[in-house]
């Protein structure tokens, strides 16, 4: 009897080797990962929203994405400057593409031209923002 | 009743634990049958409009440009067309390691189906359109050898009524030299020189017109349904597979490996089986060849096109042209980075890599499995581990997507 528990244990803790090893090669994104499309920058000087054009997200296709910014208490930001970044952590690479903030399209909503997804998986973009309020970034994650 | 217990669970964990391990019984997730939908034919979007071609639809294009493609005259050894290395019969490929025209180049042949559907062209994508594409081999000395002057003389000279059905009235090239053009050799490039600038846009205009016409016949050279096609439509369908659309065990592991740990999938993904980018898989170097960094030297090439999206010949606006304004054209990830081929009719054409580095598949899969460091910039492959069978199983689900 204990000789058959040795063995189950035994195998079960290689079966959790071989599920933790798939589950690296696969690199599915953490659970607990911020799907948030609306939060405060890292230092609290705005509030970020992102929305792209077209829903759902195609993979492989270059689309614009709308960034909206509002101060805490909600007043649009104007006049901001934005610079876009981000990539894959899980695999250690930027954006395929090098998008850019096109036009302003009023209360505080600023056009992002061209984004694109090329893989599957976890992706971030990060914005950093320069405006009145401060210097800032904001990181949005997302799951394609 | 222990015992029974114990046995059974002791069945389920070996049940379960082949299934992780990839051992029979290949059953696919419902992510995975999402994945292996993507990949299949069915999902190929509708054949892309080109608005920098305004005749990219133009049946009469499209058919002066398919003479065009297997003229041998539009050459400087009257020898060389599109066709010497994109062999009809061949995928439209020429299964040499590096492609030879009037001498050889420093690149693989690529195939041609569904070359329309592709934002980049080149193995570094250093163009942005078909036309644009089909206009540098034109003027390599080592592909077709010749010079746009030569070429607009030709068109007018051979095929005048049926391109002025298409584009309208040639201009007059009395005054145009037989042999100029700005990449020429010394004669040529002096003999552009003396050309106003009427007649350099004359001529432009006629050799951007040519690589137009080629490029709406290649319009045509779409992907054809594989074994693969057929197999995902029944999965997609909850139906068993029939006739040659039937996995073998093998075939299944194979798909189920290349969508799940062999990591293929993070790139040659869609139903092309690319994701269209450029990466640095840690290809080696061709001893004898020039230095080659692909991406890196492209994004400039390119940008610099007067052929480009952006330029005067191109028929589209700027907001067409988003793949070239917000190209990435800068950092160390452009470094011997090469565009991911398409996997479809692959297995049929060795060698493999952007100047046929690598003779077969196998030596394909020992490339990606052992993940060698790259000659310059840092290869984005992470070694895997895989088992001869393993190998076996992906080299043969390859296979069906042939054919």
């Amino acid at each position: 009897m204990k000789r058959t528990h040795w063995i189950l244990i035994a195998a079960a803790a290689v079966v959790v080797a071989i599920a933790a090893v798939a589950v690296h090669m696969m690199m599915a994104p953490p659970d607990d990962l911020d799907m948030a499309r609306s939060k405060l920058s890292e230092q609290k000087f705005y509030l970020a929203t992102v929305a792209p054009e077209q829903e759902p997200l195609r993979q492989g296709e270059l689309h614009a994405w709308v960034l909206t910014l509002a101060t805490p208490d909600n007043k649009p930001v104007e006049g901001a400057t934005i610079a876009v970044d981000g990539g894959m952590p899980q695999h250690g690479h930027g954006l395929p593409t090098s998008p850019q903030m096109t036009s302003y399209l009023g209360e505080g909503r600023y056009r992002i031209e061209g984004v694109k997804f090329n893989m599957a998986g976890w992706w971030e973009l990060k914005f950093a923002i320069s405006a009145p309020p401060g210097d800032d970034r904001v990181t949005f994650n997302l799951v394609l | 009743m222990r015992a029974a217990s114990t046995r059974f669970r002791l069945g389920a964990f070996v049940a379960v634990s082949m299934l992780v391990t990839g051992c029979q019984p290949t059953e696919f997730s419902d992510a995975e049958k999402q994945t292996i939908a993507s990949l299949a034919l069915s999902a190929l979007p509708p054949l892309p409009d080109d608005p920098t071609n305004k005749v990219a639809n133009d049946p009469a294009a499209a058919a002066l440009g398919a003479t065009l493609f297997f003229d041998t005259r539009m050459s400087a050894n009257g020898a060389v067309s599109c066709s010497t290395c994109h062999l009809i019969d061949r995928q439209f490929q020429d299964d040499l390691p590096l492609a030879k025209g009037i001498g050889t180049t420093n690149r693989r042949t690529m195939p041609l189906a569904g070359v329309a559907w592709s934002p980049w062209f080149f193995w570094d994508g250093r163009r942005d359109s078909l036309w644009a594409q089909a206009l540098v081999p034109m003027e390599n000395p080592v592909e077709h050898g010749g010079n746009r002057a030569a070429f607009a003389h030709f068109i007018a000279a051979n095929f005048h009524d049926r391109y002025e059905r298409i584009f309208g009235p040639l201009p007059d090239l009395s005054g145009v030299p037989a042999n100029a053009g700005p990449l020429g050799d010394a004669a040529e490039k002096a003999a552009w020189d003396t050309m106003t600038d009427a007649q350099r846009g004359d001529v432009d205009r006629i050799f951007s017109n040519i690589g137009k016409m080629i490029a709406t016949f290649e319009r045509s050279i779409a992907p054809k349904e594989t074994r693969f096609d057929r197999f995902a439509a029944a999965l997609a369908a909850g139906k068993e597979p029939q006739g040659d659309a039937a996995f073998s065990n093998e075939e299944m592991l194979g798909l189920k490996l290349f969508i799940g740990k062999a990591n293929c999938v993070t790139c040659h993904n869609g139903a092309r089986f690319t994701d269209n980018h450029f990466h640095n898989t840690g290809v080696p170097v061709v001893a004898g060849l020039p230095e080659d960094l692909g991406r890196e030297t492209a994004v400039k090439e390119v940008a610099a096109d007067p052929f480009n999206c952006l330029g005067k010949f191109s028929d589209a606006g700027p907001a067409a042209c988003g793949e070239l304004r917000f190209m990435v054209t800068a950092g160390e990830a452009l470094t011997r980075a090469y565009k991911t081929p398409s996997l479809r009719g692959a297995a049929d054409r060795p060698p493999y890599m952007h100047a046929g580095q690598i003779e077969t598949l196998e030596a394909v899969l020992d490339h990606y499995a052992t993940a060698p460091a790259a000659p310059s910039g840092t290869s984005e492959v992470h070694p895997v581990t895989l088992s001869e069978r393993e190998r076996g199983a992906l080299i043969a689900f390859l296979r069906a997507l042939s054919g």
